[in-house]
């Protein structure tokens, strides 16, 4: 049997950069077969040439054997290539059948699409009502629009772009049991994953790419999550360093009964959160997007005021009436989820993005007026001690990579020393180098006694990180418990278990 | 009063909605496909101009109507050229061929002002057209079933086809439809071609249908209105037909009330003249209050596309 597809030196430049560098690899008919490595390494410019967005400037691409020139994703889907987006290519305001015809080449009248797409959902355990409108479903049923759409074309290939970044572990089950099954019939699979232990319990082979280079073609079940890691970003992994000894303090941040108002068709506000962190604790918030993280964030971080003082108190001092700056004079420092746009202003220097956060805590204003030496030295040191790749102070915040601009927004509020730092996905985008750097920062930023709230989507994330954790599921918070007491299970069902199953979204309060 | 005046009065209603209906037909699509074209007022003018043109140097109504819209078709290519070749600001590019399409009319017509040509008779036969009563049915020219028709085919085309659908996509997700594969460019371009015919056509209603000659602006901010009702309309095409028969209302209430005389001058025309943008931002302030996906904006409207790659 021939391989079903074969890359042999295939290399694509952009201005500046060498996105693959002479890459080599094959897939073979039903193998999983698990694309790996770091953001920038090369893995969505490799799959858009496959898929025929893009075409490559030198190497060939072998279907079956044959050699063939991909000149469009229509062109790859002739072929028998589907591809399931990261970012989904959905309508919101059309339904599931419109959005599935779109992506259908083939004119077939509405009422046998629908049959057929009845087949294919009751054929792999996929359900969704055809007549909905996207609008209204949640992540996993939205992927599952995706998933179907693609094996309508009965694909011989099908590529999936990080396909579980948005699943609750139940879907990710799901999603797994779908793609095994595609396999045995003879499907292969091209899984698009930085996260080691999917591909481990998933992919038969694993490509590994490094900065556009071929790094290593591996069994991922011989290798060890470790091995990999290193292998992706090409030196040893630094392990999370924790002092010894380390105790507990005071309570310090105390949230109880916080809610906000609920402020537009897709917001989910929160209602009734109550938690406590201690000094030095690292508390993490698990749970799906779009559960009411956002919400909890501005509460906090002062962007939505309560109305009630006491519900938000840090060293028994009551913020809850107090705006962002006001709670930031009180050492309670927040880092939104968004970096370019709400943690960052795109089109400021460095410096003045440090200006922005850090002006009253580190008196860069004096009577009224920018001390911008002071922005300069502070903005240096962030650059210097979070290793961010910049030109300097002065460059433009949106000329960093997201990564780098991370790394400088964490390091901007860390180097304040806040006693209360409320960070949401903290390593979302960012390579592993870099979050281990993060998340190091993160953990001594607690050993001196600072309370730490993590809200992130990413269970490994957590799991690494936090000592407590708590899950936030259509905006209110499950009791908080030790990390080491958590099953991965418990979690799971905290996040709302499966969704679809439950119509989970849909039950929101008004 | 009687029943005569009220069917004049209905008459003179149509007769005043359909230029409105055919430009914001033509603008839906537009608007449904992502692109806001501004314009719409401009390449009114241009089509009102080339219409009169060619009926003064002719007496061809059909050819004229055909030219004007072709006129527009031309008129809107330079908006389609800026906006979607140069990815320019849609909304200055609108207002620029507005002022354009002014300027250019003015030009072509000077030394036509006030001379007269025949207006566009009746579709049907004489009998039925001047029957007191059938007239409402069948009194009109062909522009005011033209418009009729092209709300059921524009509805019919967006919910019922194919490539309405694709319209649609593109307007609600360019790069989404882009990455399917979908030509968002090639899209937008006939939907803009379409709505420049449309306001073409419609520009050709002023000296075809409403008055026999060429005056500079003649189309007096219809092509504004035509725009505000597609807003007005949320972007459904019978609302579109519903809102432009009310405007018509409105409008020919103003020229009564100008008139003087009966119960409408009680309220002065300048304060009927205003009523359908009061109306238009009611509903605006209405819509966004609500501020959920039932709004049914493309929500690609006015946004360029930049294919990152």
């Amino acid at each position: 049997m021939p391989l079903r597809l074969q890359l042999t030196g295939i290399t694509k430049r952009f201005p500046g950069v060498l996105a693959n560098d002479n890459v080599t690899f094959a897939v073979k008919p039903g193998e999983i077969h698990a694309l790996l490595g770091e953001n920038g390494a090369g893995k969505s410019t490799l799959v858009k040439m496959i898929y025929g967005i893009m075409q490559p400037d030198a190497g060939e691409i072998a279907w079956n054997g044959q050699p063939v020139v991909v000149s469009s994703p229509k062109a790859a889907r002739k072929l028998g290539i589907g591809m399931v987006f990261q970012h989904f290519s959905l309508f919101e305001a059309l339904t599931v059948l419109e959005n599935i015809a779109l992506g259908m080449d083939a004119k077939i009248p509405a009422r046998d699409l629908e049959a057929r797409i009845r087949q294919v959902m009751a054929q792999y355990g996929l359900l969704l009502d055809p007549h909905r409108t996207v609008a209204t479903l949640s992540v996993g049923e939205r992927q599952r629009i995706e998933i179907v759409r693609a094996l309508l074309l009965e694909p011989k290939l099908l590529i999936m772009d990080e396909p579980t970044s948005v699943l609750t572990p139940q879907e990710v089950e799901q999603l797994f049991d779908v793609l095994r099954r595609l396999a045995a019939q003879g499907c292969s699979i091209l899984y698009i994953s930085h996260k080691l232990h999917e591909i481990k319990a998933l992919c038969d082979t694993a490509t590994i790419l490094r900065g556009g280079r071929l790094v290593d073609t591996c069994d991922p079940k011989q290798e060890t999550s470790r091995s990999m890691a290193e292998k992706m970003i090409g030196a040893g992994l630094k392990d999370i360093v924790r002092p010894e000894g380390r105790s507990m303090g005071e309570p310090k941040l105390v949230v109880s009964r916080l809610s906000t108002a609920k402020t537009g068709h897709f917001d989910v506000p929160v209602n009734k959160v109550s938690f406590t962190v201690r000094a030095g604790e690292i508390f993490g918030i698990a749970g799906v997007a779009g559960n009411g993280q956002n919400a909890l964030l501005d509460a906090l971080s002062g962007e939505i005021r309560s109305d009630d003082a006491e519900s938000i108190t840090i060293d028994g001092f009551p913020l809850g009436l107090l705006d962002t700056t006001e709670r930031r004079k009180r050492g309670l420092c927040a880092v939104p989820e968004e970096r370019n746009g709400h943690a960052a202003v795109g089109e400021f220097s460095l410096s003045d993005n440090s200006v922005l956060t850090a002006r009253d805590r580190l008196g860069m204003v004096v009577m009224g007026l920018i001390n911008s030496g002071a922005a300069r030295t502070y903005t240096g040191k962030v650059i210097a001690e979070f290793a961010v790749k910049a030109l300097g102070p002065a460059s433009m915040a949106g000329s960093l990579s997201g990564g780098n601009l991370q790394k400088y927004i964490m390091g901007r509020e860390i180097l304040q020393k806040p006693s209360v730092l409320v960070v949401s996905q903290p390593t979302w985008g960012v390579d592993a180098g870099a979050a281990a750097a993060i998340h190091q920062a993160l953990v001594d930023l607690a050993a001196v006694g600072s309370a730490i709230v993590v809200i992130s989507q990413d269970l490994d994330e957590l799991r690494a990180l936090c000592d407590t954790l708590a899950v936030i599921n259509l905006g209110q918070l499950s009791p908080a418990k030790p990390n080491a007491e958590m099953s991965i299970e418990e979690i799971g069902l905290l996040m709302g278990g499966v969704h679809g199953a439950t119509e989970a979204h849909d039950a929101v309060p008004a | 009063m009687n029943l005569d005046l009220l069917i004049a009065i209905f008459i003179t209603v149509v007769g005043a909605s359909t230029p409105i209906l055919i430009a914001a037909t033509g603008e839906l699509v537009v608007e449904k496909s992502g692109v806001l074209n501004l314009g719409v007022e401009g390449m009114m003018l241009v089509g009102a101009i080339t219409a009169f043109l060619v009926v003064f140097l002719t007496g061809q109504h059909y050819l004229a109507i055909v030219l004007a819209a072709g006129a527009g078709i031309a008129t809107s290519m330079i908006f389609g050229f800026l906006t979607l070749s140069l990815s320019a600001n849609q909304t200055a590019t609108g207002l620029a061929l507005t002022i354009f399409g002014t300027g250019f009319s003015a030009l072509a017509g000077q030394g036509y002002s006030a001379r007269p040509v025949t207006l566009l008779g009746p579709l049907f036969p004489a009998d039925l057209a001047t029957h007191p009563v059938l007239r409402i049915v069948f009194g009109y020219s062909a522009l005011v079933y033209f418009a009729l028709i092209m709300v059921v085919a524009v509805w019919w085309f967006l919910k019922k086809t194919r490539a309405g659908l694709i319209l649609r996509a593109v307007g609600e997700n360019d790069l989404s439809a882009h990455s399917i594969g979908y030509s968002v460019i090639g899209v937008r371009y006939a939907a803009v071609a379409f709505g420049g015919a449309m306001a073409g056509i419609a520009g050709a209603c002023f000296p075809l249908l409403l008055t026999p000659q060429w005056a500079e602006r003649m189309t007096a901010g219809r092509g504004w209105i035509a725009v505000a009702l597609v807003v007005f309309a949320s972007w459904r095409p019978f609302r579109l037909l519903a809102g432009a028969y009310l405007f018509g209302l409105v409008m020919t209430m103003e020229l009564y009330a100008k008139a003087g005389g009966g119960p409408l001058s009680a309220i002065p025309s300048e304060l009927w003249a205003a009523l359908p943008y009061l109306a238009t931002v009611v509903v605006l302030v209405l819509i966004s209050i609500r501020r959920d996906a039932s709004t049914n904006a493309p929500a690609c409207l006015g946004r360029p596309f930049l294919p990152s790659n």
